[in-house]
């Protein structure tokens, strides 16, 4: 996350990336540069039902990223493409009902995988909410957190069997 | 405070925050609750804190501050229950990130964790250090981590393997650590638990040149059999998307794949079949069958030649192109780019879909289609693919109109045959888009322009004919306005007539009129109004018939609001007034400009550095340069300089109040003046010149923005309110006395100050950094840093690199002389631009090798201009190499002595 990090604390110019070979920089970019940056659930008024960041952010600038992808993606076609260029990155939304589901990664990533991505949380939710809605998701915010935490790790996929990711968090509510 | 607590439940407090119906209420509710959890957490009591940090969780996600909570995730993790914990860790990831010390209180609790009898425990133990592990807890718990890649519970294992890859991006030295446990888990029949591995493998062979080699002789064929068997496996309702097993596990398999194939002809030859498999019978009526083959087009490419999949490839991709859904387009669009690279006739076949694709009303599509139009570009097709381009230019939604008219900006520059045609195309641009068009590009006009001396009076016919059309272009503005105040005598006269060109009747008083039109439009912004002076000024010279009325025009702005605006005018009235003998001479037609030099400068004025080897003269974060005097002062014309008694010189220092002819000797000697000029400098934390660069070339005609740090421009800035009298009075020694007599001479003082204690910058296991510091005498702003660095390491460091950058506070109006000849100077062309209140210069290092347990050393000076009111902060970079590896360490200095 050097890079990460680079671009959203020091002003870039003032680090100077032609000091190390182009081998150096492509392979520290290409290092850092390959998983989810940042998950955000949100309503269509924008506000945050769920917000997961595998980077280090300022909380100031959590309110900030979060803020602009409402923006970016609240109103947009539902014929237009699900991706939206955020900064560097890029951001794969969704949308079920009034609720955006929205994945910050790479730019070179595949798109469509991680579409495929989100459809499958969502599943997974409505499995285990039966029949998901907003208000499910505001009254047990943990649970979702647990069930993202099951389903994606350190910004990676973990799991892409819905039945195991159920199974494993009826395991856990026993334990409650 | 009443000891009897009435917490509400989280679920009650969801409902109140929900009810709320202004945000002053939900505000209210929030405190209350806050205070209540502070209450709460204050009597020490475990039965609430569980309850407490989910709601603290909950009022986190709102935006409230939370911070106080951190540490009753510490004592949730603490605790015993799974419940507990469980809530601790989630409430550890959400309130807490890797740069928190407080992190480090946790690592004890992760430990004893990691090795719980309860698998579960574990299960969150790998969760919050997968997500959040900063690179000290992933070399503290790297072996914990490495263990449970073969622990007996699957959910453990796969938690494990992408623990493992966070572990390795922090620490990449870890990654042969990880190489064995990884390959194992290639073997595994569980989904999730291989999709990790392989995840894991990717990520080590990115990191790792050895992990790379062993997987790719080790892993290669088991791995190409695992993607056959899942491609041809029987239907799996777990697994199934839209008629795919486990899409995702695809996904994964082929980018490993990728890796292992790009490169080594071998490896690639033994995934050809599976490749060609997977293109051929991949369904591609759902996202998920795209989606696989989309990866698999992505290593088809990436791989060694394999011409016959590179012409599947490409044949996916052109079915993606004309697939209706936008998203699939988006990627193919992405592809494409890519596929450039190999085969460039292919992807020119569906150049008409992609200038169709520019059109698209979703922006994401079109800026991937501009991209792509723009590398499709080359000798053969620049003029109809500029044509289309600036067809739709005309019609294009405004917020397009700025990524457009740049992209057709930098292709007619890349590929433009002729001049005449770089010429046409450019106004086009500036005619529809000129207020998006960015400074550098009509700056690199008006040098193309100044070459082209042929076309010189086409080129002001053509944009004073534009400039009626369009007048609220404002670049279209400016360079038609340079041009007339340049060409103005080839407007009226139709000089140098081209044979495509219709003739055109144009009145002295008509060119004026455009002139005056954008010196008096509300509208018009500093700059233009500035050149449009300058222009005045000149074409006074240019039209004598007509001069009265373009001396009434200047007299205006005498009343301007802009005091640069102001100051001007009235200098330029009294050169129309009363130096007519030497007008002629200080208006000439500028000398031609040198386009090497500008793009020299042009490609300067992008990021630079204040890094240290390299670079023995000034650098200043932002890559701005400081300029010296005498460039900044900028005469430009040879002979000027050469006689710098000649009356049309001696006016000109007159009128400034500087003495032009010595300044380069004076800026490096004599002490009065280069005192006032650094105290100035450091007023607007402008770099101080440095001797070297006194040196530099003295003839500087097209100072672009980026280097143009002028200190006489700053000193115009202050001059102008302060003394108005001096253009008018045509004083000498204005300059230097204007200084002395508004700074009280700090620099007299002297002094010392107090002595700072020395800090220790950063340490790691490796290396040390200590700083010293000394004031400069007499300036209590700057502050000269002796960093030291001590290896502590047993090996030595070679290629040694420190970097130091200061952040940047504050916005400073500057200005940047760019057009005209010797009024250079009075010109004018003002850009904002973010100056820093911290200057930090670094001198070279004593050296670039560090031996074992040696030092060596580097001086800094850091100038602060907010001295007494900010502290210093600075964030470094060090990089090195140890035994031929890479190393880069970071970090921030906040302990910096007050006072500094």
């Amino acid at each position: 996350n050097t890079v990460a990090h680079i671009q959203n604390n020091v002003p870039a110019s003032t680090l100077n990336l032609s000091q190390f070979n182009q081998d150096q920089v492509n392979q520290l970019i290409q290092q850092l540069q390959q998983h989810i940056r940042f998950i955000l659930l949100q309503n269509r008024q924008g506000k945050t039902r769920l917000a997961k960041y595998y980077v280090p952010l300022e909380e100031s600038e959590k309110h900030k990223v979060e803020y602009e992808v409402h923006r970016l993606v609240v109103n947009r076609d539902s014929k237009f493409t699900n991706f939206v260029e955020f900064r560097t990155h890029k951001v794969i939304y969704r949308r079920y009902a009034g609720l955006f589901f929205s994945l910050c990664v790479d730019i070179t990533d595949n798109e469509l995988a991680y579409l495929e991505c989100i459809h499958l949380f969502v599943e997974i939710l409505d499995h285990f909410f039966s029949n998901v809605c907003e208000l499910d998701l505001v009254f047990n915010f943990h649970k979702v957190y647990l069930i993202l935490d099951e389903f994606i790790l350190a910004g990676e996929l973990q799991e892409t069997s819905k039945r195991a990711i159920i199974e494993r968090m009826s395991e856990l509510e026993k334990l409650e | 405070m009443n000891s009897i607590f009435s917490g509400t439940r989280l679920r009650d407090m969801i409902r109140s925050i929900r009810a709320c119906k202004t945000a002053a209420e939900e505000r209210g509710v929030v405190r209350k609750e806050c205070a209540d959890i502070r209450a709460s957490i204050n009597e020490n009591d475990p039965h609430d804190r569980h309850r407490n940090l989910a709601k603290l969780m909950f009022i986190h996600m709102l935006g409230y501050p939370t911070h106080f909570g951190q540490m009753e995730c510490l004592k949730l993790i603490a605790s015993p229950g799974f419940p507990e914990k469980r809530i601790g860790y989630l409430g550890l990831m959400l309130l807490l990130d890797e740069r928190q010390e407080v992190l480090m209180l946790v690592t004890n609790s992760l430990k004893q964790d990691l090795n719980h009898t309860n698998q579960y425990v574990v299960g969150l133990a790998l969760c919050a250090l997968g997500n959040i592990c900063s690179a000290e807890m992933a070399r503290d718990l790297a072996p914990e981590v490495e263990r449970l890649i073969q622990f007996r519970d699957p959910n453990i294992r796969k938690k494990a393997a992408l623990c493992s890859t966070r572990i390795v991006r922090k620490v990449p030295d870890l990654a042969e650590n990880f190489i064995n446990a990884a390959s194992s888990l290639l073997k595994e029949k569980h989904h999730g638990v291989l999709i990790t591995g392989v995840q894991l493998c990717y990520e080590l062979c990115t990191i790792n040149d050895e992990a790379l080699e062993y997987f790719r002789k080790k892993c290669t064929e088991g791995l190409i059999k695992t993607l056959r068997d899942i491609t041809n496996s029987a239907y799996q309702p777990e697994y199934d998307v839209a008629g795919i097993t486990d899409p995702f596990l695809h996904i994964r398999l082929l980018k490993l794949l990728r890796v292992l194939g790009h490169g080594d002809a071998d490896a690639s030859d033994l995934m050809t079949d599976i490749l060609a498999q997977v293109a051929t019978k991949t369904e591609s009526n759902k996202n998920a069958g795209n989606a696989v083959l989309y990866e698999c087009v992505e290593t088809i490419m990436a791989i060694e030649d394999t011409s016959s999949l590179r012409v599947l490839a490409i044949n996916i991709l052109g079915r993606f192109l004309s697939n209706r859904d936008n998203n699939i387009r988006y990627v193919a669009l992405n592809m494409l780019m890519k596929a450039i690279a190999f085969d460039d006739q292919a992807v020119q076949r569906h150049r008409v879909t992609i200038l169709e694709c520019v059109k698209d009303p979703d922006a994401s599509i079109r800026k991937r289609a501009l991209e792509l139009v723009s590398l499709l570009v080359n000798e053969n097709n620049v003029k109809q693919l500029t044509k289309e381009l600036i067809d739709y230019l005309e019609i294009s939604d405004e917020d397009f109109k700025e990524d457009l008219s740049a992209k057709i900006c930098s292709i007619v520059e890349k590929f433009s045959p002729e001049k005449i045609w770089y010429i046409d195309q450019m106004l086009k641009v500036l005619s529809e888009a000129g207020k998006f068009v960015k400074d550098d590009v009509w700056h690199a006009l008006i040098v193309v322009i100044s070459n082209a001396s042929e076309l010189h009076g086409y080129t002001v016919r053509a944009l004073y004919k534009a400039v009626l059309t369009y007048s609220e272009q404002e670049t279209l503005v400016r360079v038609a306005i340079w041009c007339i105040g340049e060409y103005g005598d080839l407007l009226v006269n139709n000089v140098g007539m081209l044979g495509i060109e219709d003739p055109i009747t144009v009145t002295e008083s008509d060119a004026v009129d455009v002139v005056e039109d954008a010196i008096t439009r509300h509208n018009s912004d500093m700059t233009t109004k500035a050149m449009a002076l300058v222009a005045l000024l000149k074409l006074s010279s240019r039209f004598p018939s007509i001069s009265e009325r373009i001396k009434d025009i200047i007299v205006k702005q005498k009343g301007s609001l802009l005091l640069e605006m102001q100051q001007r005018a009235i200098e330029f009235n009294s050169i129309v007034d009363r130096h007519k003998n030497i007008r002629p001479s200080l208006v000439e037609r500028m000398p031609v400009l040198d386009e090497a030099t500008f793009n020299v400068r042009r490609a300067g004025s992008l990021p630079a550095s204040v890094s240290t080897m390299a670079k023995p003269s000034v650098s200043i974060p932002n890559g701005v340069a400081a300029a010296p005097l005498v460039d900044l002062l900028d005469l430009g014309s040879d002979d000027i300089m050469a006689a710098p008694s000649s009356s049309g010189a001696d006016f000109l220092q007159d009128l400034l109040g500087v003495d032009l002819g010595s300044s380069s000797a004076q800026s490096g000697a004599t002490p009065g003046p280069k005192a006032g000029a650094d105290l100035l400098m450091d007023i607007l934390s402008i770099g101080t010149p440095s001797p070297a660069q006194n040196n530099t070339s003295s003839v500087d005609l097209l100072s672009t923005p980026g280097i143009n740090k002028n200190p006489s421009n700053a000193l115009d800035t202050l001059s102008s309110p302060a003394l108005p009298h001096i253009a008018t009075t045509a004083s000498a020694g204005g300059m230097f006395d204007l200084l002395d007599g508004l700074t009280p001479s700090p620099s007299k003082e002297a002094t010392n100050g107090p002595a700072y204690p020395p800090i220790v910058a950063y340490e790691s296991s490796t290396l040390k950094i200590e700083f010293t510091f000394s004031k400069s005498s007499g300036n209590p702003q700057e502050t000269n840093v002796q960093a030291t660095f001590i290896n502590l390491s047993p090996n030595t460091f070679t290629d040694f690199i420190f970097q130091a950058a200061v952040p940047k506070v504050i916005s400073v109006f500057f200005f940047s002389p760019l057009l005209s000849s010797y009024q250079n100077f009075f010109n004018i062309v003002f850009r904002s631009f973010n100056l820093q209140f911290l200057q930090l210069h670094l001198d070279p290092a004593s050296s670039n090798t560090l031996p074992a347990s040696g030092n060596i050393t580097q001086n800094l000076r850091v100038t602060n201009s907010q001295h007494g009111k900010k502290s210093l902060v600075m964030r470094m970079r060090i990089g090195y190499k140890v035994n031929g590896k890479d190393v880069l360490e970071e970090g921030q200095i906040n302990n910096f002595p007050r006072g500094l």
